[in-house]
């Protein structure tokens, strides 16, 4: 397990999938066997629109070294218009992120359907990648113990 | 612990009533919500399906017009609720023999065919299907894909259960031979002993939804299809599309898997053909999913170059949202062609050569890379079969005759029929219809509704409220579905250290009954107060453990699951280690959710059993009549002085039917129902309430207090008086609308027979710019005044002046006979307006006619304006009383296009008629029986569940700022006056938790999901 993490490096990431479809379409990755890194780890909400920027900025001091925010396709909202409102709340929040110097890439947005397993395993591992690339996340973590163990 | 509802019924009685079930037939969408429509008011239903698993057509489809929904998201819920449904009786593999009796009281005789799985047992983990060796074309991808001898018939099928093709499984044939499926299976589920079995059923009532299969174009040697590699149907495009179908949605041509980067719909395959001995009618549908199949197309087109073109005769895009979707096709290049191609033929490369006749007479070839053929709708000839064998009237269509004023009822009493079997529609028809099925088969039966259903009963919950957490986990192996990546045994240790948790166990099958039956049991002896599974997905099992918890005394919402299933050991199956470690941070995660659920109520609002029916027009009183004959008292509001609304001139039906018998009747048991209290002259002033307990002051002073609200207040006839579409309206006495004609032919007006030339000019006010959409009615209305006209005086000449004939399903069959009777049809298009002026008090039209591509003038003495419907102007009022929402062109706007036609997104208010999108007065009908099958889900309880997870207000943190009432979708959320602070209306609330990330004072949290509990899980998700 040591030996893993020098070699290589896996990041965590939190994402948060909206009920209705993404999860449904993570859980169809499943059933189809789309294999991706084990690097993400799911959260339930009920809609997109139910994530916050607060919601994202927490996760990231957590510790977490990406976030994925993922809900159904415009039109498509269980809810009416949730995922609109995360969309526009995203945009916003994107432009606050770069402000305080948070590396493109790290906060994730995307649309998945319930029918769309393979897009998920695709999204898990482009955004995989991309945070693999960018390395641990620091920037809102304090650390008392600079010298990982 | 399932009883029937005793309702106390005396021997005597219990024999004269009517019998409390009713017997549905097909799957599909259509049979599907009339099964739940009846079993969630109080019937209990017998679901019977062909094949092995319910979803039917739509199942198959990979999007839906006009909004693109993905098919599958949609259906699923519906499927998995049916599937679920307690008093609903799934029988899959089966086929209904004979239906003897009379209506209240049939008996109907059923074959059960094997499954050869045990649907107990079955967990549909795939290693039988895995293991199989047998390769047969799947029936699902139209045999573009293949699968095993033991399948499921889609990966979201309903139920989800394996079964045994015995046609193809080696073993079956020949015992001894196989068998791998019965050596692998974790459960034991494989029984190849099993045999069919005959049953008989006792209903009330028949609804038969057997839906339609495509049209096979195999006899149609100009397409060449069968022979022609890259020719295909559009059912088969769909699968193509399906991100699960046989190329995972990366859109391949059959003959050599390559990116299709010029495909041809051609419209009309097998229907409004005669000529060919195909079908006469009009498939209705098919305009629609071409155009959303070449807009969806090029989303899937990877190198973003592929070129869409569809041949087409008449574009009908009739329906609500159809007419801006077809525009915003054209303007995103999808080239239309008007012309019908007679060749396809072979070309290099295995691409496909057109050759079709334009507009202009000109043979013209074009080179395509795919074609695909947008067939028509049939009837399957097993489905014709069964009708026979029912007595069930067919009419020269082989589809189930109707008549427009009953337009669910067949030739046989109590035998009901929806959907696409009665004449080829679309879903939002179909399921419009399923619903008035569902009206009229419980209508008949309404005094045995609650008699024959089943009701769960659970014991009284443990108060948790003091007690610290005595958290339970149990980890699941799913035989070796999760065992064979994750280490479970290691799981379940791990779990034992986390804080709270008092008891944990690995199961072999955690959802098998044996184990919830000890899960039970475990609950209680270890004074569990709080669960988490970790499983496969909450969307399958959340509801199975939830009900388990209830069964042991524990409120269902101190429960977790941790899917470390589905989106682990499945996902991640070459790194073990890493998936062990994920499971044990899921079920941290779920821990630390779980740690801080509370105990919900389980929301329940009583209901006042009266509906408010607005609109005193044939939507109103069917709906009004509806309700009332089924026991429940109505107030129905008419703002005009007498009841009828816009039927009143409205001459007869396009199937001949006189409109006045028809309404004069309607009135007159409308004012006579000893349920129903008519309020004229009335219109409403003040709503305040929700679903169940609605109190509503109408203009006259009157108060009300119902459960529910049917809207049906009609639409107007546009009048074109000044304007560009003016036409000589109201300038010349000889200009009229057609309900203007309506009324002269109510009237036997002498004068009619007369005339020597009539002139009608189509899409007056429709289909413009100011009113973009098409008003649905006025094609068939127009041409059926024409051949009235023809009637009254054979020697008439009649132009009509059009711009696409949309004489949809069997309206096809009267453009077909004003042709025959030598009415003359000439098209003209936006740039080139009919002009009509006045030369001596005389009418003159010029038109262009772009066949002979000259001028042609004209002289009518009487000049028809097939003229718009437009929604009323109050309309808006009247939605924001109810705060219902509107679209753009002011007709109201329903829950869902697709799956709830005539529910609005608040829950208890429904919508009927021309206020909804124009439509004829069958569908009028049909959708007003509609309004009332669901106003009877909830009238027919005395209390409605409402949402659990609901918002709410820290009142000390609010500052009153109101952005949760505008993020509301539900308009749940209000600013209370007096105290300045948010309130919500859990009758409203859904639960989405929009108000609570939109919140800038952290004032208002979801219950169970509030900032603190999700962030909970996100920490946890980083301990290690």
């Amino acid at each position: 397990m040591e030996k893993a993490k020098k070699n290589q490096w896996e990041p965590k990431i939190i994402a948060f999938l909206c009920n209705w479809c993404s999860y449904a379409g993570a859980d169809l990755a499943g059933v189809s066997r789309y294999q991706y890194p084990p690097s993400i780890r799911i959260v339930r909400v009920p809609c997109s629109g139910r994530v916050s920027a607060n919601m994202i900025l927490d996760a990231l001091r957590s510790g977490a070294d990406g976030v994925l925010v993922s809900g159904c396709h415009p039109g498509d909202c269980h809810y009416i218009s949730g995922n609109l409102y995360a969309r526009r709340r995203f945009a916003l929040l994107e432009r606050f992120l770069e402000f305080i110097g948070i590396e493109p890439g790290r906060v994730n947005f995307s649309w998945v359907s319930a029918s769309e397993g393979e897009q998920f395993a695709k999204v898990a591992q482009e955004v995989t990648e991309r945070v693999r690339r960018l390395g641990p996340a620091r920037k809102l973590v304090k650390e008392i113990d600079s010298c990982p163990a | 612990m399932i009883r029937p509802e005793d309702k106390g019924l005396k021997g005597k009685e219990q024999m004269s009533r009517p019998k409390g079930s009713v017997l549905v037939v097909g799957g599909g969408i259509a049979g599907v919500q009339a099964a739940l429509d009846l079993a969630d008011s109080g019937f209990y239903v017998h679901l019977v399906e062909r094949s092995s698993a319910i979803g039917g057509s739509m199942s198959q489809l990979d999007k839906t017009f006009p909004t693109n929904d993905c098919s599958a998201c949609i259906l699923s819920p519906k499927l998995v609720e049916a599937g679920r449904h307690l008093n609903i009786n799934l029988m899959t593999l089966s086929q209904v023999l004979g239906v003897e009796g009379e209506p209240g009281n049939f008996r109907v005789r059923v074959r059960k065919n094997p499954r050869y799985v045990d649907p107990e047992k079955c967990i549909a983990c795939g290693t039988c299907a895995q293991k199989c060796p047998k390769k047969v074309p799947s029936e699902f991808d139209l045999g573009l894909g293949t699968r095993k001898a033991i399948y499921l018939r889609y990966p979201q099928a309903v139920p989800l259960k394996y079964a045994i093709d015995a046609d193809a499984c080696i073993y079956i044939k020949k015992p001894g031979r196989c068998g791998f499926c019965q050596k692998v299976c974790p459960t034991g589920a494989i029984n190849f002993e099993d045999r069919p079995e005959e049953i008989t059923l006792e209903v009330g009532s028949v609804i038969l939804a057997l839906g339609f299969r495509p049209f096979d174009p195999s006899g149609l040697d100009f397409t060449g299809y069968g022979t022609l590699k890259n020719v295909v149907t559009s059912m088969e495009f769909e699968r193509l599309l399906s991100p699960s179908g046989p190329c995972m949605g990366h859109m391949e041509r059959p003959s050599d898997k390559k990116e299709p980067e010029k495909i041809a719909w051609l419209q009309c395959v097998g229907s409004r053909d005669v000529n060919r001995a195909c079908h006469g009618y009009c498939s209705s549908v098919c305009c629609m999913y071409a155009i959303k199949q070449a807009v969806i197309a090029r989303e899937h087109s990877e190198s973003g170059r592929l070129s869409s073109s569809i041949f087409f005769m008449d574009m009908r895009t009739h329906g609500k949202g159809f007419e801006a979707y077809y525009e915003r096709a054209k303007r995103e290049g999808i080239d239309f062609h008007r012309a019908r191609v007679h060749t396809i033929l072979p070309a290099p490369n295995e691409n496909l050569r057109l050759r079709y006749s334009g507009e202009d007479g000109e043979i013209k070839e074009e080179e395509f890379d795919l074609v695909v053929l947008s067939v028509g709708l049939e009837t399957d000839p097993e489905v014709m079969k069964l009708c026979h064998s029912l007595d069930v009237e067919l009419d020269h269509d082989n589809f189930v005759s109707t008549s427009p004023f009953t337009p669910v009822a067949t030739s046989r009493p109590g035998i009901f029929v929806c959907g696409t079997l009665a004449e080829p529609k679309d879903i939002p028809q179909s399921v419009m219809e399923a619903s008035a099925a569902a009206c009229g088969a419980g209508s008949i039966l309404h005094e045995s509704r609650w008699t024959e259903t089943r009701k769960k009963e659970f014991p009284p919950e443990k108060n948790v409220y003091a007690e610290p957490p005595r958290i339970g986990v149990f980890v699941c192996s799913c035989g070796i579905n999760i065992a064979s990546v994750v280490d479970v045994e290691e799981v379940t240790q791990y779990a034992r250290t986390l804080p709270g948790v008092v008891f944990a166990q690995n199961n072999l099958f955690t959802c098998s009954q044996d184990t919830i039956n000890q899960m039970v049991e475990t609950i209680k002896k270890e004074g569990l107060n709080r669960v988490v599974v970790a499983s496969c997905t909450p969307r399958t099992h959340e509801a199975l453990f939830q009900e388990t918890l209830r069964e042991a005394g524990i409120n269902k919402f101190l429960f977790e699951m941790a899917n470390i299933r589905d989106q682990d050991s499945w996902v991640h199956q070459k790194w073990p280690d890493a998936a062990t470690r994920k499971a044990k941070d899921l079920v941290r995660m779920a821990v630390a959710k779980v740690r801080g659920d509370e105990p919900l109520p389980y929301n329940h609002v009583s209901v006042t059993k009266r509906a408010l029916v607005i609109g005193g027009g044939v939507a109103g009183m069917v709906s009004a009549l509806s309700l009332a004959d089924q026991g429940f008292p109505v107030c129905l509001v008419e703002r005009k002085d007498s009841l009828g609304g816009h039927a009143r001139k409205f001459y007869r039906t396009w199937q001949g039917r006189p409109m006045q018998d028809y309404l004069e009747e309607l009135v007159r048991r409308v004012e006579t129902h000893p349920e129903i209290d008519v309020q004229l002259g009335a219109t409403i002033e003040h709503v305040e309430g929700s679903v169940g307990q609605f109190r509503t002051r109408l203009s006259n002073g009157f108060e009300v207090e119902h459960g529910v609200a049917i809207v049906a207040v009609g639409a107007e006839s546009f009048k074109p008086r000044s304007g560009p579409w003016n036409y000589l309206y109201g300038k010349n006495p000889n200009v009229h609308t057609l309900l203007e004609l309506d009324q002269r032919f109510i009237r036997d007006d002498e004068a009619l027979k007369g005339l020597s030339q009539a002139v009608f000019i189509h899409c007056v006010g429709s289909r413009v710019p100011e009113r973009p959409y098409c008003s649905r009615v006025c094609c068939t209305h127009a041409i059926d005044q024409a051949l009235k006209l023809k009637e009254l005086n054979p020697e008439m000449d009649i132009f009509m002046l059009y711009r696409d004939i949309r004489t949809y399903g069997k309206r096809e069959y009267i453009y077909q006979e004003a042709r025959e009777k030598g009415i003359v049809f000439i098209r003209y298009d936006l740039d080139n307006l009919p002009r009509v002026n006045e030369q001596d008090g005389n009418i003159v039209v010029d038109v262009i006619d772009p066949i002979i591509d000259r001028e042609v003038r004209l002289h009518p003495d009487l000049l028809v304006l097939a003229s718009a419907v437009r929604p009323r102007d109050d309309v808006g009022e009247l939605s924001k009383l109810f705060k219902c929402t509107m679209t753009e062109e002011g007709f109201l706007l329903e829950a869902h296009m697709k799956l709830r036609p005539v529910d609005f997104a608040t829950d208890g208010v429904y919508l009927a008629g021309l206020c909804h999108y124009p439509k004829p007065v069958e569908e009028t009908i049909s959708q007003a029986q509609a309004a009332a099958s669901r106003a009877s889900l909830v009238l027919s309880r005395d209390a409605v569940p409402a949402e659990s997870v609901t918002a709410v207000v820290n009142v000390m943190k609010c500052t009153g700022c109101a952005v949760c009432t505008q993020v509301c979708a539900y308009h749940a959320v209000t600013i209370d006056k007096n105290s300045g602070k948010a309130v919500v209306d859990t009758g409203l609330c859904k639960g989405c938790g929009a108000c609570v990330a939109g919140c800038r004072s952290d004032a208002i949290t979801i219950k169970n999901l509030g900032n603190e509990q999700i962030m909970a899980a996100v920490e946890a998700a980083m301990e290690e």
